[in-house]
């Protein structure tokens, strides 16, 4: 379901060119768990801005469930993220003046869902994610714990088929950081494709396929 | 597979109460920088607001004044007006005068009710050592009830032939003061000029054409031709018998000094109508000026909105950037900054505009004798123009979030 054919991404930093991503090639099927390894500044998050469509690459060619997306225009790319992707960060990126509740909703207030249809969807995902008691608090009311429960609801009311995660236990405890993976690994379960960026090796470990990534190659894929 | 896909999510805008109160939200957050803002904003619009307000009440206070005349008066002017195209003559052909005999002559006029003559200069009035320049006007017994005069105390002047130069005066409120003190001025004779007068009446305070009736003189037409040495009037005021027969009783005027001046049409004659529409449109003309000046508030209030506007994209970016990650597009960021910037400056329109109406009230207050009043259309320009403000200044910042790059907006700080 995700192709990547000769993924290039120059970025121009100061009057030197730095290559992120050299000839990129990785595909995907449904429901795999995968984890993007390598040293910072290695590329891993630039594949997963490209694989986001949070960045377009210079060339090469990218196709999601069929679709060329990398051809898209704009607003077409923005339709995609919104049904297809759902982002967990390591700064969990929670808007900070709205609710966890507000949070929650606010991929489905931008597509347009009645207020009453979306109270349903969130107040499901609050449950789910065990946050019933958390709707009304704003982010710097809860732990970081809450926190990333609170992003990976969001990321996940849309029903996406594939979930990316920017070390998603960077910033947190211990245990923390394993109750966050449990929930994702528990999403992938349910047939959603999974990919972690992380340093953590330990993490890593845990998914069935391993891309370690140097230099802006795929240096690895197992 | 595209096609499939538009089936499989359909598109609903984003609805408008969402977008409402998360520009709302947003807009409200940081205190600081919104209260600095809205009162620019505010203080910008109440300027308006006050502005075309004064200017409109002093439009109605002059227009007021000259209504009090009655609809049925004509003024006639000597000299040829440029209404009737060209300019007027300045030099080589002078006007013919118009004499009291001119005015004798408009009474006989069917629809003349009254005609009153007007000969005015300014003289030094004095009694004993006390000395005052006043307004001096020549006019006759009819002025009383063509300019709906008021005495205070005595009677006006005598009815009776206009020729008449009777050695007598009445004197508004202010000259008497000062040249009187408390003293009754009734029967006391003063000196204008080289010539002396009894004061036969003071005048009730006063506003007439304009003039400050405290501050003037009026005696005999005849009596006032000798102290100026002049023999042509300064204007003739005539009251129509039917404010119907305007047009009529004006060109019966003209036809009639045209025949005593050899065929020359030399005067003007205006009415109050003709009178109105100039001071209406002076102060128009006046009131938008004005306010164009207050409205360079408006755009200074603009440009804080821009500045708060961008300092908000530059603060948020991350947000922007999560915004873009679950799905927002370019024209929905662009709108939800568009929104924002609106809901700025239409709060600060509203407290902008309570401003205006209490300080409207407050200079009520502070002079009662002038009729203030908000300008009916006032309040809807200024919160349009406050509406168009937020708008036009809020383009730039709001593209400049939608046009940001998600990835480059997320990265870590």
């Amino acid at each position: 379901m995700i192709n990547l054919q000769h993924i290039e991404r120059v970025f121009q930093v100061g009057d030197e060119e730095v290559h992120a991503l050299r000839d990129v090639s990785m595909t995907a099927t449904g429901g795999e768990y995968i984890a993007i390894m390598g040293p910072s500044g290695s590329g891993k998050s630039s594949l997963l801005n490209i694989l986001g469509l949070l960045d377009r690459p210079d060339s090469g060619s990218y196709e999601l469930d069929g679709t060329r997306v990398s051809e898209l225009d704009e607003k077409e790319q923005a339709r995609i993220r919104r049904h297809k992707i759902g982002f967990v960060f390591q700064f969990f990126h929670l808007v900070p003046r709205l609710t966890a509740f507000v949070n929650i909703a606010l991929p489905l207030m931008l597509s347009g869902m009645k207020q009453a249809e979306r109270q349903e969807r969130v107040t499901t995902a609050l449950a789910a994610f065990g946050l019933a008691n958390r709707a009304q608090h704003r982010p710097d009311q809860l732990s970081g714990g809450q926190r990333q429960r609170v992003a990976i609801a969001r990321a996940t009311i849309m029903q996406p088929t594939v979930i990316l995660a920017d070390e998603p236990t960077g910033n947190l405890d211990r245990n923390a950081g394993i109750e966050v993976v449990e929930i994702l690994e528990e999403l992938n379960r349910q047939e959603i494709t999974l990919i972690i960026v992380t340093h953590d090796p330990e993490l890593g470990k845990r998914a069935r396929r391993q891309i370690l990534m140097v230099d802006g190659r795929i240096e690895d894929d197992r | 597979m595209m096609g499939n896909e538009k089936v499989a999510h359909p598109e609903y805008p984003m609805q408008i109460r969402d977008i409402l109160s998360f520009s709302l939200h947003a807009a409200t957050a940081n205190r600081g920088r919104t209260l600095l803002m809205l009162l620019a904003m505010a203080i910008a619009v109440s300027s308006v607001v006050v502005l075309i307000s004064l200017g409109d009440s002093a439009r109605h206070y002059v227009i007021d004044q000259f209504a009090t005349l009655g609809t049925n008066l004509l003024i006639v002017l000597p000299g040829r007006s440029e209404t009737t195209g060209g300019p007027p003559p300045l030099l080589g052909e002078t006007p013919r005068d118009l004499t009291l005999d001119d005015a004798m002559a408009l009474t006989r006029i069917r629809t003349v009710r009254r005609v009153s003559s007007i000969i005015a200069g300014s003289a030094l009035v004095s009694v004993g050592h006390l000395e005052r320049e006043l307004l001096v006007l020549g006019s006759t017994s009819e002025l009383y009830e063509i300019r709906h005069l008021a005495l205070n105390q005595g009677s006006f002047l005598p009815q009776g032939e206009p020729t008449r130069a009777e050695a007598v005066c009445v004197i508004g409120q202010k000259g008497k003061k000062e040249l009187f003190g408390n003293e009754p001025a009734i029967g006391q004779w003063l000196r204008i000029g080289d010539r002396r007068f009894r004061v036969i009446g003071v005048l009730s305070p006063g506003v007439s054409l304009g003039e400050d009736l405290g501050e003037v003189v009026i005696i005999p037409v005849a009596a006032a031709q000798a102290l100026f040495n002049r023999s042509s009037l300064f204007r003739v005021l005539v009251e129509s018998t039917n404010s119907e027969r305007m047009e009529q009783t004006r060109q019966a005027i003209l036809d009639t000094i045209r025949v005593r001046h050899e065929g020359e049409d030399d005067i003007t004659v205006i009415t109050q109508d003709a009178v109105l529409t100039t001071f209406d449109r002076i102060f128009k003309a006046l009131t938008l000026s004005v306010a164009g000046i207050a409205a360079i508030s408006l755009v200074v209030a603009g440009i804080m909105i821009m500045n708060v506007m961008l300092v908000a994209v530059s603060n948020r970016r991350a947000e922007i950037g999560l915004l873009k990650a679950l799905g927002a597009s370019r024209t929905q960021i662009l709108g939800l900054f568009l929104t924002e910037s609106t809901i700025l400056s239409s709060i600060g329109a509203g407290i902008g505009l309570i401003l205006a109406l209490l300080g409207m009230r407050l200079a009520a207050f502070l002079f009662p004798e002038f009729p203030l009043h908000l300008a009916p259309w006032s309040s809807t320009i200024a919160l349009g123009v406050a509406l168009i403000t937020g708008i036009i200044f809020g383009v730039l910042p709001a593209r400049r979030a939608a046009d940001l790059e998600p990835a480059f907006a997320l990265a870590r700080r």
